[in-house]
């Protein structure tokens, strides 16, 4: 007694072709059951989740911060661009993340009514938008990172997750196409920008460890075949932000100490700062639509 | 039931995109099934993007299309797999696109995951139809869109 028509025919493209990605099916088909998952193992995906979407909550808002400010008018279109690129893909992973926590908490419930310690984002993105230069080169070390990991993603036991990671990798490719190209610009440019740049890698540097450093949660993830080891493609990662570094004539920081704590709530003074302001519109009016 | 399903699309054809008021959600590819049962209709969607903010309002446009023409309980989904692509666009759409000053975009071509430097897309200029354009930013008015220049006629598009 049902019927269906997938409109792809009409338009002369059937659904399932969709060329240059991954479908978003795991390789060999079999796909995790999140109800079935035991009570630990929901724990983490929910902590895993929220990292995910807090990451790109934070960054995605801190992004925003330039609306009305950048250089230029297309560049202030292309930061709001990606800003919300970056929600659509918080909103997405937080609401999985209420789905696997269980306790009927919206994405909206968990972006505007958890205090600074239960936020599981990196402190990198985190920070003040600083300079132009300093967002875009905060930018450029989180793409090169994004887009591996969502590439990654989209062999996720986890349908949905799965099928967001195939959507994000898509916007991945352009955020990191823009902030490569304004690091080779900013780089090349003038004395000015070259030195403001430069700075912004070295004070930047030591919070890009925390991106590929590994718990016990993402070990779950990996044997759970949901998400892979962010150490995985550190490499792969090390080699774009090395290309682009010499193709901007930029020095390549040293490592020494680098900063964590964001995933275990551990954040920088800014991050209350940011979400005060980002909350009180849904704290002063819960449930307000406009 | 089949039927059911054809005249569902059929006031489909008549919910057009917020954005993009010149097409409908049919021919923009983003319906992707139609299921017609005997507890109501359901109707998948994709998103161009992740965050397009017209996503709701289309959902909204859905179900009052469909509400007023007798179908009642109406769920329209989000769905994000397969992804879409501008490759599940008609022709048609494309031809409408173009004569609203968007030019519509070429094939997708398979392409490796990072890459830094893409040569310039050649795009005919939808005003005058010059190849001689360039791009000005891949982010444009809304997430969907480029911003490009046509050295011929000196339109923006």
């Amino acid at each position: 007694m049902e019927s269906s028509i997938s409109s792809g025919a009409d338009s002369g493209a059937d659904s399932g072709t969709d060329p240059g990605t991954n479908s978003g099916a795991t390789s060999d088909g079999s796909q995790l059951d999140i109800a079935a998952l035991p009570t630990a193992d929901r724990a983490a995906l929910f902590e895993f989740l929220q990292r995910i979407g807090d990451d790109r909550l934070v960054l995605g808002h801190r992004l925003s911060e330039w609306c009305g400010h950048a250089p230029i008018l297309e560049e202030d279109i292309a930061l709001g661009n990606i800003a919300l690129d970056l929600l659509g893909q918080a909103t997405r992973a937080l609401e999985l993340a209420g789905e696997a926590e269980n306790a009927g908490r919206s994405a909206d419930a968990l972006a505007y009514f958890r205090e600074a310690i239960d936020f599981r984002n990196l402190q990198l993105v985190e920070l003040p938008p600083g300079d132009f230069g300093y967002t875009i080169t905060r930018q450029f070390f989180f793409d090169a990172f994004s887009i591996h990991f969502m590439d990654a993603l989209q062999n996720s036991t986890h349908a949905e997750l799965a099928a967001l990671a195939v959507k994000a990798t898509k916007e991945e490719r352009y955020h990191l196409r823009h902030s490569s190209e304004w690091m080779i610009k900013l780089g090349q440019g003038t004395e000015e920008s070259h030195a403001r740049v430069q700075r912004s890698v070295n004070e930047l540097w030591r919070f890009v460890g925390e991106m590929f450093k590994v718990d016990e949660v993402d070990r779950r993830m990996a044997q759970l075949g949901i998400a892979p080891l962010a150490s995985d493609f550190r490499a792969r990662w090390d080699s774009v932000v090395s290309d682009v570094l010499a193709r901007a004539e930029l020095d390549h920081p040293q490592d020494e100490f680098f900063a964590r704590g964001g995933r275990v709530g551990h954040h920088t003074e800014y991050l209350g700062h940011m979400l005060a302001e980002m909350q009180i519109v849904a704290r002063s009016h819960p449930g307000v639509e406009w | 039931m089949v039927a059911l399903a054809d005249s569902v699309l059929d006031l489909l054809r008549e919910v057009k995109d917020p954005e993009l008021p010149m097409v409908d959600v049919v021919e923009l590819g983003i319906v992707r099934d139609v299921r017609v049962t005997d507890d109501g209709v359901r109707v998948d969607i994709t998103p161009t993007y992740t965050a397009c903010p017209a996503i709701s309002m289309i959902k909204d446009d859905i179900v009052d299309m469909l509400t007023t023409h007798g179908f009642p309980n109406v769920t329209v989904r989000t769905v994000y797999s397969p992804a879409w692509t501008t490759d599940w666009m008609g022709e048609e759409a494309k031809e409408k696109l173009r004569a609203a000053g968007i030019a519509p975009p070429g094939r997708v071509d398979e392409q490796p995951l990072v890459m830094l430097h893409r040569a310039p897309r050649v795009v005919a200029c939808p005003y005058c139809g010059s190849s001689d354009s360039e791009e000005r930013s891949e982010f444009g008015s809304t997430a969907c869109k480029s911003i490009h220049y046509c050295n011929n006629c000196h339109q923006p598009f």
